[in-house]
């Protein structure tokens, strides 16, 4: 990728994500009474990160098996509401653990 | 009211009222260093993509927030095109017009339009906690110092994790892979764990997001027009079918921005 494309490509990503994030800032002076409109937006980061984490995390590591072993870790722990970083860490433990163990096996 | 003697001599913010710099300052420590990890992560799969070290800095320097620049990567490295890159990002971020809606009747009244053109860029999921949880209204000063170490955080934490990530064994980064995602099971479980509406909107995000993934009959569709429509459809369903309760926002006074911030705490940490 040429670096005119990629800075194209950054500047198309901060305009949006300013504008979402000025916009209502300057221009309404009235707080959102609309019920659904609330609503959707309150939903709205759930639905993101469902929608970004699955499937993609099954392809996320070097393996099916080793991103399943994560997968796992990561969502035992989130059940039983530990902190971001060690549900973050854990998985990539158990993903670094499945894959040594995979190229053992391997030989 | 520490530096009540500067009243004279800040007329633009009318001194301590709104809250000091060094205040905001302190108060956005503790969101620097969690940013620290996230951003690190970002660096390294922003790399692992193949973008340069200085697109990722550049990136996260111009964007400072998490879900909207991970979902940016997949566009770049798919090349998806401009107009799909814009409406991902609006998509991603809609929640933050909601947070800039309820911070702009936090803000304090001396604070210009010019002011709120850079408080609104610096307006995160943590940010905009901590500032709407205030219980006076909040002055530029305040705001401000409230972003210091959260930028730092997030911007030093990109280049650590794209110059690192570079280092690392072939091992460590595939495992490093999962981390992001990880971090994502660990905002939505726990609260799909005590919300059936967020239950639902969860799995029918998921439900989606596979079918477009796995059904030929999708294999057009890019992921980032995927993960709109995922978004839209799961999150409108959500609406229709759990509407969320009315806030005490009708009275208008103090107690009403704290409990629309009260609600958006709950709502969308940790983007």
């Amino acid at each position: 990728m040429t670096t005119g494309k990629l800075l194209l490509y950054i500047a198309v990503m901060a305009v949006a994500t300013y504008l979402v994030r000025m916009l209502p800032m300057i221009l309404c002076k009235r707080k959102i009474r609309n019920r659904f409109i609330l609503s959707f937006l309150q939903y709205i980061p759930y639905a993101v990160l469902g929608a970004m984490t699955f499937p993609a995390i099954l392809y996320s590591t070097g393996s099916l098996w080793s991103a399943l072993a994560g997968l796992g870790a990561a969502a035992l722990l989130a059940w039983w509401e530990r902190d971001l970083l060690l549900v973050a860490v854990s998985a990539c433990g158990a993903v670094f653990l499945t894959e040594w163990i995979q190229r053992l096996i391997a030989g | 009211m520490t530096e009540a003697g500067q009243g004279s001599f800040a007329p633009r913010t009318g001194g301590t009222a709104g809250g000091s710099f060094t205040k905001g300052l302190r108060n956005g420590l503790p969101i620097g260093l969690g940013y620290l990890s996230v951003s690190f992560t970002f660096g390294i799969m922003a790399v692992a993509q193949g973008l340069p070290v200085w697109a990722a800095v550049l990136i996260s320097m111009t964007n400072l927030t998490s879900a909207g620049q991970f979902q940016g990567l997949d566009v770049i490295a798919a090349g998806g095109g401009l107009v799909e890159m814009a409406l991902t990002q609006l998509v991603i971020n809609l929640r933050y017009a909601l947070m800039s809606l309820s911070l702009s009747q936090k803000l304090d009244r001396r604070v210009t339009p010019a002011d709120r053109l850079g408080i609104s860029f610096f307006n995160t999921d943590e940010i905009f906690a901590v500032a709407s949880s205030q219980i006076d209204p909040i002055g530029r000063r305040f705001c401000y110092g409230l972003a210091v170490a959260p930028y730092i955080g997030w911007t030093g934490g990109t280049a650590l994790g794209a110059l690192a990530g570079s280092l690392l064994p072939a091992s460590v980064r595939s495992a490093l892979g999962i981390a992001i995602y990880g971090m994502f099971l660990a905002i939505f479980i726990p609260a799909a764990k005590k919300s059936r509406a967020v239950l639902a909107v969860v799995l029918t995000a998921v439900a989606l997001s596979c079918v477009f993934r796995w059904v030929p009959l999708f294999r057009g569709l890019s992921g980032g027009f995927a993960v709109i429509l995922c978004t839209v459809i799961a999150a409108a369903l959500g609406a229709v079918l759990f509407p969320v309760r009315d806030r005490p926002a009708e009275a208008g006074d103090k107690g009403a921005d704290e409990g629309s911030g009260q609600g958006l705490r709950e709502g969308g940490r940790t983007l």
